[in-house]
């Protein structure tokens, strides 16, 4: 294995000779050697079958190479590498098919590892808990990090073509491949089981297709299949990660400029142009629409098992998963009657889902700030299935607690009460002040201690998201409010935990704001039966025994996918530091870089480092752009036309995509609070690894007139592209974790005093 | 949390008060304030500062002066018709009056807006004779015998500029008296607008600000045939002098700042473009506008700044925001002109980066402490607590004192270095996260040991009081801060704070979505039936006018784009109205987009009265908007007919504001008697929406 690792590095190293010997021109191959022209052909069955190829060597060695690097001894280290600890543990939940949620981007990212691990036979048993655990024996590593892999190694042909169709020379266009090849930090971010190289391989080949679109003058209908493709990996890239949508909105933007100018295209029909804007329409904004949910479908239909993360969803979305949920409310009655046992769910799942709950213990007579209470018995909610959960539906005028046959349902509007299961007290407000939150009613179980304080225990079911005028209460799918008849306030999660008089569980009060649209003030009935036992003491023996029936209970996709997404984008997760996280500001400079993974007991180590080179090149070009297109900008507006009016379109469209690339995927993480790391910074270095080479061609051709100078030029490329692959031949031990390096020798490769290399002592 | 910041009053031995770097609110000391004025008699002065009289248009013909006078009257009288109703204190009045008071009694205090404003306000109450003595306590207390109308009639003074500025405005862009009448109906009948003018707030002098640097920037532009002449650099001083008045109230003024910008560069554009202009002439633009847009604005917002503190020179509520050095120039404060010790130190060597120190609690003679446990709120990090007793303890207690950008030897001083104290055990640094503990923890902020060694302001603390006997004491005042360090100071302080006001759980919170449909107001007084009642909402028929123009507007600058682009034949008055529609009204939809959608972006908590200055910009489009379409008429209708429904259509939208009005009137003048959603109110029938709290 290390043979061939050594072995890889040196194909590179011919590398620059090639540059040198550049023919630029594709090499015209004919693979069949085919009758010549000229022959005079009588008959059409003695034609002869030809068929004509044209193969881009540079482009085959290109991808070879970039083949050979990111695809060699991809199972080497055996062990969890950085962020595979995080995207590992969902891979294995995709191989049980058990739901989750991940707040970190959507689905379709989990869907491409998933595959590549369902591939290679993994079966899911594996406990992703630490960086640096080694994988068992038996499990295929090497398939697992195939598919980043192989989307890392494609980033490097891409950008020689989009090099080429942003009409540049191919010279041009192996010199951003061989920058795209040669950067340590792409191959690092491709060799493992993470999400970027995904991310870049889809934008790259949205723009391509985008740019092959544009650039084809036919008026054919093929040229649209490259608008679909552009839609299909638009959908692709925001489907991995929400960063794709910066891209997909700068491509929506270029695209909208040019429709602008078909519909100005005064020689075109206006049924024509209407067609042409019509089919952009479908393609950029329609199917990437229509995909981006399907990814969720995929999503949805594979994890049918309840898991980990059932809790943060609601009671109909729970119930729609294998085991968990369904398994206890399956076939329970559907429509709440009087009489009915019910847990109450609040709809909020902040800060943590809870059921209405009450037990044996009082309010404190004052609390410690010396206010005081009601001293009625707690009504708390509990964030565990409990005994104390269950509620039974009172008729208020009449007396006993079964249902009727047949069952009397509860309708929007109707007037109930609340009897608490194991205790029977009543559930009850009043004008005293809750525990927590002074400013709302106080809610208990009643008790009367004969103080004047008379019993208000009747409440309103208000059903929200009722459909008819007076519909039925059902079970999981009604989001109820309980309005107190007597003041009007609403039942409400106050959110706040009770100190340890009320064993730390959730305030629940009645507040007056129901004008507030809030889902704290929701609650929905999961766990329900119809009571059938008069006696209390039959009754807490019905209320320990579990339920079961049998119907299967359904919610639509479309409700499962906008509850699903909702929730992604509004779970917040604790503000985490990390050691190795950094500022956007640091990416420029490279100042800090991310240990990846240290072998167990050698000095084998894998970083995320960049090839200080040709970042350093890259930030340049970038500056430079900027500066010349000023310098343009004002001169052509003064009437000094430098370039001609071809050089300049082409000038500007390399300014739209690689450096609007370059702002769009920068510049948000400059906003952005979040904890964010090195390799958040990727997807926008390749774009300043394609300007590279581009803008130096146009310093080329339009800016240099002497040969000397030219020569200069070429002298300096060449000098800088032997430093490129200097700098990444040093850094391949850390690319590569092999060969193991001397503490000195890491001592030496510290090229920056803020970068992180570990040492083992000895 | 007082209690940690309090310096102890045992001065015996060698102790100091560390002090988190960041900013820790201390509870606002109530200032006693005598309770003794003198009633006088108000005028409602009309203060337009920076000289912006009320300019006419030039050019016109006198029929033009005679619809001015007509908005002029009506604005004027909308705003001051029951200027004292209600007599108490209402709403936000109680900051922004208090902070006026500040300023007549010269007390130091913090807010999160720049001074202008306040400034103002205490120099109109000032002028007025009102003496700063009554105390703002909170909303609902009566004014009585205090004097507090010149304020109140100060903001309405400017309040009442913003139609007849809007009106200035629209005529200037669209050359037509049908659109300027529009938007100054719209503006002078909206309940909105006169409620928040009649008031002592920000907003009225923010919106003054702001539509005079408007206007005065659509002058300018207007000149620009005529360029270095007076009133072309009288437009152009203006515009900057507004500018910095803007961004003097509230730092809202920054999103004008961005249109005159942006107006500036594609202004600066179209010269550059102007092949007969020398590069001299250019260079002459381009310096004239720097100097009137950039350096003017900026020394008059300094200059605010300097009135700022050399007129506030006493101690007061806000000393606790600043840093210990900025105190030290306060009258009053205990670091005013106090001298102690400068080195800090242990008998008798003098303590110096790299050293290895324990910390012992003065009260309770216990260590600092820290071991690898998480802390209660921040799970990853390190708990510190207080350890062993009368001076035992263990190598936890040792932590080593580096002070921020100094080397090994270097001598810690007072006040004046940033230390940070790492672990000697485990290698953390002591570190304040800003997040306040529970009850058990008096509400206090939580102090942990973080294992991330990055340089933050949490983990830096400096020296803030420090005594020892055999050391030479030094004045305080060598630390005193310059100028430049105040602002940059109080500027940090000022953001900080803004960015501090997280909405709570438990408030209601207005969304940004909210406001363009009117969804919901804000109470300014009273609560219930008996109470005097006033409701800031604006008069929904103007609103929803606003918003289906919004929607007109992108419609109709579509079609006829497209219809250009396309070539079809189109006559001149059509091309002129779709290059009106554009030009006037796409500077005016840039306007409101940069008054509203900055705010979505924004984390701290947001209220409904945020809206009003993109609802100016919002009610001009409008008026461009509908006067066009009117004018379009005859695209539908046969030219004989289509002149009546253009006058038609007018008279309608300005009679069917007018009736809104008349109905909605009681929100900003006053509601007493039963809530809207009873049968017996006045208002019964009008709360066309269940937000609604009237």
């Amino acid at each position: 294995m290390f043979l061939d690792c050594g072995g890889k590095p040196e194909c590179l190293e011919k590398k620059p000779t090639h540059v040198r010997g550049e023919h630029a021109n594709s090499t015209h191959n004919r693979s069949q050697p085919g009758s010549e022209p000229g022959e005079p052909l009588p008959e059409m069955l003695q034609l002869p079958l030809v068929v004509t190829v044209q193969v881009d060597l540079v482009l085959v060695l290109i991808s070879s190479l970039a083949f050979l690097t990111r695809l060699s001894c991809l199972s080497y280290p055996n062990a969890v590498v950085f962020d595979e600890v995080y995207y590992g543990q969902f891979v294995s939940l995709y191989m049980k098919r058990i739901f989750f949620i991940d707040d970190s981007g959507p689905p379709l990212g989990h869907i491409i590892l998933a595959l590549g691990a369902y591939l290679g036979g993994f079966d899911g048993n594996f406990v992703w808990n630490r960086i640096g655990a080694e994988y068992p024996m038996g499990m295929n590593v090497w398939s697992l990090r195939l598919l980043p892999a192989l989307c890392g190694a494609l980033c490097v042909p891409l950008g020689y073509l989009l090099a080429l169709e942003l009409k540049f020379s191919h010279v041009s266009a192996l010199g951003a491949a061989v920058l795209l090849l040669l950067e340590n930090s792409l191959i690092v971010q491709s060799r493992f089981l993470l999400l970027e190289s995904v991310l870049i391989f889809f934008v790259l080949l949205a723009l391509l297709s985008y740019l092959r679109f544009q650039n084809s003058t036919s008026s054919s209908w093929s040229r649209y299949g490259w608008l679909l493709l552009c839609g299909v990996s638009c959908a692709a890239a925001v489907g991995v990660k929400y960063m794709g949508l910066v891209s997909y909105l700068l491509l929506l933007g270029v695209a909208s400029v040019d429709t602008w100018n078909v519909i100005g295209d005064r020689a075109a029909s206006h049924l024509s142009v209407c067609v042409q804007c019509f089919c952009r329409f479908m393609c950029l904004l329609v199917v990437p629409a229509l995909l981006y949910i399907f990814w969720f479908y995929i999503h949805l239909s594979v994890l049918n098992h309840s898991g980990p993360h059932d809790q943060l969803m609601s009671s109909a979305f729970q119930a729609s998963l294998k085991g968990g949920l369904s398994r206890i409310t399956k076939g329970q009655p559907l429509e709440v009657a009087f009489g009915s046992q019910v847990t109450l769910r609040s709809s909020a799942s902040h800060p943590v889902p809870c059921w209405l709950h009450s037990h044996k213990a009082n309010y404190p007579v004052r609390y410690e700030n010396g206010r005081g209470s009601s001293h009625q018995q707690q009504v708390t909610c509990y964030p565990f299935k409990d005994v104390n959960n269950w509620w039974i539906i009172k008729d208020p005028n009449r007396q006993d607690l079964v249902v009727d046959t047949p069952p009397k349902p509860v309708h929007h509007g109707d007037v109930i009460q609340l009897v608490h299961g194991m205790t029977s007290r009543f559930l009850n407000s009043h004008d005293v002040a809750a525990p927590m939150s002074p400013h709302a009613q106080e809610v208990s179980g009643y008790i009367d201690f004969n103080v004047s304080m008379p019993a208000q225990n009747l409440w309103r079911v208000d059903i929200t998201n009722r459909e008819a005028k007076s519909e039925v209460w059902k079970t999981i799918v009604s989001d109820v409010r309980l309005v107190h008849v007597n003041t009007s306030a609403v039942l409400k999660l106050s959110g706040v935990s009770l100190p340890e008089w009320g064993f730390r569980q959730l305030e629940v009060v009645a507040e007056k704001a129901f004008k507030v649209h809030s889902s704290s003030l929701g609650w929905t009935v999961e766990e329900h039966r119809y009571g059938t036992s008069q006696e209390q003491k039959d009754r807490e023996v019905e209320l320990h025994s579990p339920t079961h029936i049998d119907v299967d209970r359904k919610i639509s996709f479309w409700a499962k996918f906008v509850e699903l997404q909702w929730k992604m984008l509004t779970l917040k997760q604790e503000e985490s530091e990390h050691k190795y996280s950094s500022s956007p500001v640091e990416w420029i400079t490279m100042k800090t870089n991310i240990a990846y993974w240290l072998h167990t007991s050698t000095n084998a180590q894998i970083h995320l480092i960049g090839n200080l080179v040709s970042w350093g090149v890259a930030h340049l070009s970038m500056l430079a752009y900027q500066l010349l297109a000023v310098i343009y900008l004002l001169r052509r507006r003064r009437g000094f036309k430098d370039i001609s009016d071809g050089a300049w379109e082409q000038f500007v469209r390399l300014g739209c995509v690689c450096v609007g690339s370059w702002l769009v995927n920068f510049v948000p993480f400059l906003l952005m609070e979040k904890t964010i790391f090195l390799y958040h910074y990727l997807p926008a270095l390749c774009y300043l690894h394609l300007l590279t080479p581009t803008l130096l061609e146009h310093v080329h051709t339009h800016l240099l007139s002497s040969p000397t100078h030219r020569r200069l030029l070429h002298v300096c490329v060449i000098g800088v592209l032997l430093y490129v692959f200097l700098c990444f031949w040093t850094f391949c031990p850390l690319t590569y974790g092999t060969p193991e390096l001397s503490a000195s020798q890491l001592q030496r490769l510290k090229w920056r005093d803020s970068w992180d290399i570990l040492y083992r002592r000895q | 949390m007082d209690k940690a910041d309090c310096p102890s009053q045992n001065k015996t031995k060698d102790f100091s008060t560390l002090r988190n770097r960041k900013i820790c609110a201390s509870k606002a000391q109530q200032s006693s304030f005598s309770l003794v004025s003198k009633h006088k008699n108000v005028q409602p002065a009309e203060m337009l500062k920076d000289g912006t009289q009320l300019p006419s248009p030039p050019g016109h013909e006198p029929r033009n002066k005679t619809l001015l006078i007509l908005v002029v009257v009506l604005s004027f009288s909308t705003r001051f018709y029951k200027l004292a109703e209600p007599p108490h204190v209402c709403w936000d009045e109680t900051h922004f009056g208090k902070m006026g008071s500040y300023y007549i009694n010269r007390t130091f205090f913090f807010d999160v807006h720049p001074p202008l404003g306040k400034m103002l306000i205490g120099f109109a109450g000032f002028m007025t004779g009102y003496d700063g003595t009554f105390p703002f306590i909170k909303p609902g207390d009566k004014y009585e015998e205090h004097n507090y109308l010149g304020m109140r009639g100060f903001c309405a003074a400017l309040g009442s500029c913003l139609p007849i500025f809007a009106y200035l405005i629209v005529l200037e862009l669209s050359q037509a008296q049908s659109a300027a009448l529009i938007t100054a109906s719209l503006l002078i009948f909206d309940t909105g607008c006169i409620t928040i003018s009649q008031y002592i707030l920000l907003d009225p002098i923010l919106m003054f600000f702001i539509m005079a640097a408007v206007l005065s920037m659509i002058k300018f532009n207007q000149q620009r045939y005529r360029p270095f002449t007076a009133p072309w650099w009288m437009w152009l001083v203006l515009c900057g002098a507004n500018l910095s008045g803007a961004v003097g109230v509230k730092f809202v003024g920054l999103f004008i700042i961005v249109l005159v910008g942006l107006n500036t560069i594609s202004d600066l554009w179209v010269l550059l473009g102007d092949l007969n202009l020398s590069l001299v002439d250019l260079l002459k633009h381009f310096l004239a506008r720097v100097a009137g847009l950039i350096l003017l604005p900026l020394f008059l917002y300094v200059t605010i700044f300097a009135v700022h503190f050399v007129v506030l020179n006493k101690s007061g509520p806000g000393d606790g925001f600043f840093s210990s050095a900025f105190q030290s120039r306060l009258i009053g404060n205990n670091l005013h002109n106090v001298s102690m010790p400068e080195s800090e130190s242990r008998t008798p060597v003098l303590v110096r980066h790299g050293d290895i120190i324990r910390l012992e609690h003065k009260e309770t003679t216990r260590n600092l402490h820290a071991h690898r446990q998480e802390a209660p709120l921040t799970k990853k990090h390190f708990q510190v607590t207080g350890y062993g007793i009368n001076g035992t303890g263990d190598s936890n207690d040792l932590w080593r004192v580096e002070v921020c950008g100094g080397q090994r030897g270097d001598l810690v001083k007072v006040l004046r270095s940033k230390v940070r104290f790492l672990h000697k055990a485990t290698g953390c640094v002591l570190y304040s996260s800003g997040k306040t503990l529970p009850k058990w923890g008096w509400e206090q902020v939580e102090v942990t040991c973080s294992p991330y060694l990055k340089e933050s302001p949490s983990s830096q603390w400096n020296i803030e009081d420090h005594f020892h006997p055999e050391l030479p004491n030094i004045s305080l005042s060598v630390l005193k801060p310059n100028f430049l360090e105040i602002l940059l100071e109080s500027h940090i302080v000022m953001i900080k704070g803004n960015s501090g006001l997280k909405p709570k759980d438990n408030e209601m919170n207005s969304k940004p979505w909210h406001w363009p449909i009117n969804y919901q107001g804000l109470r300014f007084s009273g609560v219930n039936e008996t109470e005097y009642r006033v409701y800031l909402l604006g008069n929904p028929v103007v609103w929803w006018i606003n918003l289906a123009s919004l929607g007109l507007y992108v419609i109709m600058v579509a079609v006829a784009s497209i219809a250009i682009k396309r070539g079809l034949p189109l006559n001149q008055s059509r091309l002129e109205h779709s290059r009106l529609l554009k030009r006037g009204g796409g500077l005016l939809l840039l306007g409101w987009l940069l008054h509203y959608l900055p705010f979505h972006a924004m984390g701290r908590v947001l209220y409904y009265h945020h809206y009003f200055p993109a609802m100016l910009f919002s009610s001009m489009l409008t008026g461009v908007t509908l006067d066009i379409v009117l004018k379009n008429s005859d695209l539908l209708l046969h030219s004989i007919y289509s002149d009546r429904l253009k006058v038609g259509g007018w008279l309608l939208l300005q009679l069917s504001i007018l009736y809104s009005f008349y109905l909605f009137h009681p929100l900003s003048y006053g509601m007493t008697g039963p809530l809207a959603h009873e049968p017996g109110s006045a208002m019964a029938g009008l709360k066309w929406m269940d937000s609604w709290d009237f």
